[in-house]
Parts: C-alpha cells; sequence; structure tokens
C-alpha cells in the first residue's frame, strides 16, 4: 500500500530517485531495530527524519552508507539501491560506497589532528588535489560552506578538538563536505550548536541542495520544517508515514504522526 | 627427650597459648559488634532515624575497639615478656659462668629454649638444664600475665564500647576515622619501604665511592669490569670499576629485546583491536596474556638449552659463529617475554581511541588501513610510546634470562654474536659469589643504584606522556 503512494507521487515529481530502500529489516543480535521500511529518497532534496527517541533513526541512516557494518551485531535485510545499484551487492565496497555518501553525527568527532588536516583528511586519502594550493582551495572551500572560516581562518594549525562544541560540530560538516559527496547524510547536526551556528548549517543544508541530496535526522518540528523538503516519520521501527513536509505537518494521514507533531507522543 | 623436672614443650605451649588469646580476642569483637549493633537497634525502638549512626556503624566501632586493643595489648605483652626473658637468661649465665663470649653465651640460651622445648640441644650439661628450668618457669609466670592483660583489656573494651552506644554517639566518624588511620598506617608502611630501600641504595653507593677515592668518573667511564680482583689487598681499585661495559652489554640485550618486541607487540595489539573479529580476539588475547604470565627463569632455561644451540646451529650453516651464549640469544628470548607487555598496554591504549573517531574516519570512506594509520595510531601514540618505555625499563631490570643467556664476562664488544654481560647479572655474581658480602654488597649496591636511577626516569617519562594522553580524551 505504501508503495502504491510512491508511485503516485513519481509521476508528480520531475526529480530522479537517489535512494531506494525495499524492505528493509535491522535487528541488533535478535532484537529487529527496523521493521520492514520501504522509502525512497530523492536527489537535489533535503529530507528528514523525525521520530521519538529509539525509533531507529540513526539505525536506518547508518544503513544508507553501510556504516552498520562497523557494528559486529548488526544485520540488516532488505534492498537498498544507491543510483539503481544496490549497495550491499557484493561487488559494492563500501569504502567507495562512503566516499559517496558522506555522513554527519550527532556528536561532534573531530580527529586529534590540525583544523586544516581535519577537513584534508578526506580529499588526502581520496587524492582529490593535485597540489598544496588546490588543497589549500578545498580546505578554505569547506571551511566556509560549514561557516566556520571566519572563525578559524587564522589558526587553521591549531588542534580541532580545542575548538567549543558547535565549532567542532561545523568543523565534521566541513570535513563532510569536503570529499563532494553526492549524499550527505546528518544524523541530528544542530542538538549542540546554538541558534546563530544552527541557522547558519540551515543556510549550508539549503546550499547543498541545489547539487546533493541531503537527510536529516532531527528532534526540532521547526527544522525539519524549514529545511526539508520530504518527511519520514518514524516510530518504534516502524516508518509510519512519508511525504510532503508541508503535507506531513499540516495534514498527516496517520494520527500516530499527528500526535507527536503536536507533541503528544515521543 | 623430654629432662626431668622440666615442663615439657614450654615454649611451643606458650606459642599456643598467644594463637588461642588472638582468636578470643577476635570472639570478643565479633561479639562486640553482634551485640553493638542489636543494642543500637534496641535503643532506636520503632524510629531508626533518632540514631546519629546507623546499627552496623555502632557494631563495627565496638568490633574495631575491642580487635585493636586486645591485639595491641597482645602484642606488647609478648614483645615485653620475650625482652624480659631474654634480659633474666643472659644474667644468670653471666653469673654462672663469668668470662665466656657473648656468641658462646647465645648458644647456651638458644641450647637451654631447645632443652625446654624437647627439641634436641647441641649438648646438654647442668648450667644449660637449669637455664632451661628457668626458662620454663619465667614462660609459665608471663604466660599468666599475658592472659590476665589481654583478657583485662579486652572485658574493658568491650564493656567501654557497649557502654558508649547512645542515640546522639557518633559512631560512624568514629569507626570512620578509625578506618582512615588503619588505611594511613598501611600505605605508610609501603612509603616508608620505599624510602628505606633508596636511602640504603644511595648511603651504599656513597660509602662505595668514598672506597675508591670519589673517582666516579672512573666508575661511569671506566671500560674494565672487575670489581673483586683486588680485594685482598683490603682495597677497590678505581681503575676496574668501570660500568661501560656492564651498560654496553644491557643496552645491546635490551635494543635487542625492544627490536623484537615492539613491531610485534603492537602489530599484534592492531590486528586485535582494529581488525581481528571477536572470536579471533577472545582466543588470541588470553593466549597472548599467558605468555607475560610464564615465569622468567622459565625463558632463561629456554634461551639457554634451547634457543641457544639453535642459533649456533644456524649460524655455523650460514658460515656465523655465535657464541653459546651471546647478546643475540638473550635478546630474542627476552624480546619474546616481554612482547605482552607491549601489546595489551597498547592494545588498552589503542582500544581508548573512542569508536567515534573511527566511524568518523570510515564516513568520509576512510579504509581500515587508513584508519589505522592516520586516526587510530596517531591519536593512541602517547600511549603506545609509554608502553615502549614500560617495555624497556623491564628489559633493562630482567636478570635471569641474562645470567642464563648472555655470560658472564665483562666484555666490550658491539658484535651481538659474542657474550656480554649486563648489570644485572654482575649484581647476581656479586651477591652470590664467595667474596664476603659486605665486601661485595658495595659495587652491587652502586650498580643497583645507577640501574633503579634509569628505570625510575624512564617510568617517569611514561607517565608523563599517559598523563597528557588521557588529558586529550577526558
Ligand atoms: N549498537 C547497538 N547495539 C544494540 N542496539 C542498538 C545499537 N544501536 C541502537 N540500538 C537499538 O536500536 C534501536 C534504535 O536506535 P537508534 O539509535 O536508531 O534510535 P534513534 O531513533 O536514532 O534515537 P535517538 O533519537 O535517541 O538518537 C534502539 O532500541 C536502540 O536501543
Ligand atoms: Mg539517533
Amino acid at each position: 500500500m505504501n508503495d502504491m503512494r510512491f508511485v503516485e507521487r513519481q509521476v508528480t515529481t520531475t526529480t530522479e530517485i537517489k535512494f531506494a530502500a525495499r524492505n528493509v529489516n535491522v535487528f541488533y543480535g535478535d532484537a529487529q531495530a527496523i521493521h520492514d521500511v520501504s522509502v525512497d529518497i530523492e536527489d537535489k532534496t533535503v529530507t528528514a527524519f523525525i521520530g521519538p527517541s529509539g525509533c531507529g533513526k540513526s539505525t536506518f541512516l547508518r544503513c544508507l552508507n553501510r556504516m552498520n557494518d562497523t557494528i559486529p551485531i548488526c544485520r540488516v535485510e532488505g534492498d537498498i539501491r544507491l543510483d539503481g545499484e544496490d549497495i550491499y551487492d557484493r561487488r559494492v565496497d563500501p569504502v567507495q560506497l562512503r566516499a559517496r555518501v558522506g555522513m554527519v553525527f550527532q556528536k561532534p568527532n573531530p580527529f586529534p589532528k590540525s583544523i586544516y588536516d581535519n577537513v584534508a583528511y578526506g580529499p588526502r586519502i581520496h587524492g582529490l588535489a593535485a597540489s598544496k594550493a588546490e588543497l589549500d582551495e578545498i580546505v578554505e572551500r569547506a571551511l566556509r560552506r560549514g561557516a566556520l572560516w571566519d572563525e578559524v581562518k587564522d589558526r587553521l594549525d591549531a588542534p580541532g578538538t580545542g575548538l567549543s562544541g558547535g565549532q567542532q560540530q561545523r568543523l565534521c560538516i566541513a570535513r563532510a563536505v569536503a570529499t563532494e559527496p553526492e549524499v550527505l547524510l546528518m544524523d541530528e547536526p544542530c542538538s549542540a550548536l546554538d541558534p546563530i551556528a544552527t541557522a547558519q548549517v540551515e543556510e549550508l543544508i539549503d546550499e547543498l541542495r541545489e547539487r546533493y541530496s541531503v537527510v536529516i535526522v532531527t528532534h526540532s518540528m521547526q527544522q525539519a520544517a524549514r529545511v526539508s523538503q520530504k518527511t519520514a516519520f518514524f516510530h518504534l521501527g516502524h516508518l509510519v508515514e512519508f511525504g510532503e513536509t508541508g503535507q506531513i505537518f499540516t495534514n498527516p494521514e496517520d494520527p500516530r504522526t499527528e500526535s507527536y507533531i503536536t507533541g503528544r507522543i515521543g | 627427650m623430654p629432662v626431668a623436672g622440666l615442663h615439657p614443650r614450654a615454649g611451643k605451649r606458650g606459642a599456643n597459648m598467644t594463637t588461642i588469646l588472638a582468636v578470643l580476642v577476635l570472639l570478643a569483637a565479633l561479639a562486640a559488634f553482634v551485640l553493638g549493633r542489636q543494642r543500637a537497634v534496641q535503643l532506636a525502638g520503632s524510629t531508626p532515624s533518632a540514631l546519629h549512626s546507623r546499627p552496623a556503624y555502632h557494631g563495627a566501632f565496638g568490633l574495631l575497639v575491642v580487635l585493636l586493643s586486645g591485639w595491641g595489648a597482645l602484642i606488647l605483652v609478648a614483645s615485653i615478656s620475650a625482652w624480659h626473658v631474654e634480659q633474666a637468661l643472659m644474667d644468670q649465665i653471666a653469673r654462672a659462668a663469668p668470662g665466656t663470649e657473648i656468641i658462646e653465651r647465645q648458644l647456651i640460651l638458644s641450647d637451654a629454649r631447645a632443652l625446654a622445648a624437647g627439641r634436641v640441644a647441641s649438648s646438654t650439661d647442668e648450667l644449660r638444664q637449669q637455664v632451661a628450668a628457668r626458662y620454663a618457669s619465667l614462660v609459665t609466670i608471663w604466660g599468666w600475665v599475658q592472659m590476665g592483660v589481654v583478657l583485662g583489656v579486652t572485658a574493658l573494651a568491650f564493656g567501654w564500647s557497649l557502654r558508649r552506644i547512645a542515640l546522639d554517639w557518633r559512631a560512624r566518624n568514629r569507626t570512620e576515622a578509625i578506618v582512615k588511620a588503619i588505611l594511613a598506617v598501611t600505605a605508610a608502611v609501603a612509603v616508608l619501604t620505599t624510602i628505606g630501600i633508596v636511602l640504603s641504595l644511595i648511603f651504599e653507593t656513597v660509602s662505595f665511592f668514598g672506597n675508591i677515592g670519589w673517582r666516579v668518573d672512573k666508575f661511569l667511564f671506566g671500560t674494565t669490569w672487575s670489581p673483586l680482583s683486588g680485594i685482598s689487598a683490603g682495597r677497590i681499585d678505581p681503575d676496574k670499576v668501570g660500568v661501560v661495559p656492564l651498560f654496553a652489554g644491557t643496552l645491546m640485550v635490551t635494543f635487542i629485546a625492544m627490536a623484537v618486541a615492539v613491531p610485534i607487540g603492537l602489530f599484534a595489539a592492531i590486528y586485535l583491536s582494529d581488525f581481528a573479529g571477536p572470536r579471533a580476539r577472545a582466543v588470541a588475547k588470553p593466549m597472548l596474556e599467558l605468555l607475560a604470565g610464564i615465569p622468567t627463569v622459565v625463558y632463561g632455561f629456554f634461551a639457554a638449552i634451547t634457543v641457544a644451540p639453535l642459533l649456533r646451529d644456524g649460524g655455523g650453516a650460514l658460515g656465523l659463529s655465535i657464541a653459546s651464549e651471546s647478546a643475540l640469544v638473550a635478546g630474542l628470548v627476552m624480546g619474546v617475554m616481554i612482547i605482552p607487555f607491549i601489546s595489551s598496554l597498547s592494545d588498552d591504549v589503542i582500544n581508548a581511541v573512542p569508536q567515534a573517531l573511527r566511524d568518523g574516519s570510515y564516513a568520509l570512506g576512510a579504509t581500515r588501513a587508513e584508519t589505522v594509520t592516520k586516526v587510530v595510531l596517531p591519536a593512541a601514540l602517547p600511549g603506545i610510546v609509554s608502553a615502549g618505555l614500560l617495555g624497556f625499563s623491564r628489559a633493562v631490570g630482567e636478570t635471569m634470562i641474562v645470567v642464563m643467556a648472555a655470560g658472564q664476562g665483562a666484555n666490550l664488544t658491539a658484535n651481538p654474536l659474542e657474550a656480554v654481560t649486563t648489570v644485572t647479572v654482575q649484581i647476581v655474581m656479586l651477591i652470590t659469589g664467595d667474596t664476603e658480602a659486605t665486601i661485595a654488597a658495595g659495587p652491587a649496591f652502586s650498580l643497583g643504584f645507577t640501574l633503579f636511577v634509569i628505570t625510575l626516569l624512564m617510568n617517569v617519562a611514561a607517565q608523563k606522556l599517559v598523563a597528557r594522553y588521557r588529558e586529550i580524551y577526558d
């Protein structure tokens, strides 16, 4: 029944599908964290994942760049395609996949290296810069897009771990965009940021949308409404509702969605 | 063979008495705990909060007071009685046999004790019999005194601690104060022992330097080590106490050991923490730790009996002549011994690198190898260096392996295939050799002191590094 709706929507929109997930189940050992989720994530679109704590938003997000591979007890079933290619196929190298699908974590995790080296880490391992000047350029562009450049341009050699929490998170965003991913997954990127930095990150997300697909997990309804075009509501490991953000927030179909948005569950 | 007119086994009975008293005091203390707690509960009645301290503290206070005063009295009386018995008997012997040497009087006394206890004495004569009889009677008297004093003190402490119990009696604070004092005493024992050892090292070293006419330069930079060769003349020749060959040997063995242990230990740790699956880890980690449990003496004869001939034959096949005792053999085996230190310490620091950092690296499309070399190892480096330093100071102080496998002659060489000697080997030889301990002690202590200083500096450096490492992640 869910699938029927997707078909309808595809007719009305012209954007192409970036990620197509079908019947995804995720288990941690014997405990099932995601139940039969199917969703399409469009290119050049911001998709928001909302839902109460523990409902599996992070888990599902981590399926999209196979970060769950690093958790030994985690098992993913189902079919997830990026540009039509099954990312859980044997031939797909998760390392290459993650170069295309970047990720920003809930808790800032800068490397204990200089600010410059933090941002240059990805471009260096993927050989994106032919010269030092080119690398400098990439680092500066990434820091500007992370809304951090003005604050750190005089101390690029200072350790990234010495920045404030909000600055660290913007550094991590800059680090993720420096590799020019096609999709950026953001797990509550603003939970440690003040309103000004949050606004800057939201602006960045909006800007990224022109070229990439962005998936953002957030606990802020306002943020979801501000930055996203599509919203997915998760509850207890199920995808309860998925659709246009405006529709979800003004006229949700499922009563659970409505109670969550109006603050009655979660 | 019990002697007529003596209490058989008087000494033994004294010892038994002490044990019985100690147990009695313990029982009284336990009773004080139970009764004290009960009394407090009764006092509180239906409002437990009326008590300043919980009932268990009232009990614990009684227990500690009874135990400490009872055992204290026991130890006090026992030492006074031992002192008094010795004095009285020595007086008696001196009066009966004037003009004997002290050492002979002590022999008489110990014979008399043996007789009184019903053991075999070196000889039995009139005097010894008399002394034995006096000894037995003194012990009996003191036994009664001891019993009276200890039981009296215990009873007093018992009664006092129970009488103190009241609603507002601060039993918890008192108990905590007593416990704190006990802890402080144990800590003081450890600290004082360390200070004592260091002071005696320093003292002996200084007096040794005095013996060589303060030629510390010859000690530190001389190249001949044969400290006991001129000892018959009564003086130590400053030209023969050069430690350079010993430290050169120690360093060579240590470096060979580190060259084996650091790469293997570190790579094993990296494999275990970042590459091995849970199953491989569950098997390999305990195995490595088992390696740390092998006594070094086993490594030592393994080196001397198994590895040395193997290397010699193998070297012979390649046209190398490897001595049966060599720096290489000792270093290799010592390296194997140190692997578990390096690997388990490194494993700890590598595991302490937060998973979030690894995730950050993987999420940028880094491979495992890139993540390990570019993120994990740099983050863990201070800890790894300190693991290396700890391994180094272990190797420098290691004795058994080098005693059996490195050699004894102070031979200054840069060839690892020849026999060398180490500081620790020379200390062993000095102390276990035929030369009288008081003379051999000088060079041994100064070697020990030098070694101690080196190890200390290493450990301080290692701890500094670890502390800095902690700052980054806490
Ligand atoms: N590493 C793990 N091992 C075992 N169970 C896990 C693990 N990670 C998550 N889970 C479980 O999976 C379920 C979903 O967790 P997840 O982190 O995806 O929730 P979330 O929606 O992101 O919550 P939050 O909003 O609090 O971040 C939870 O029940 C959680 O306990
Ligand atoms: Mg989450």
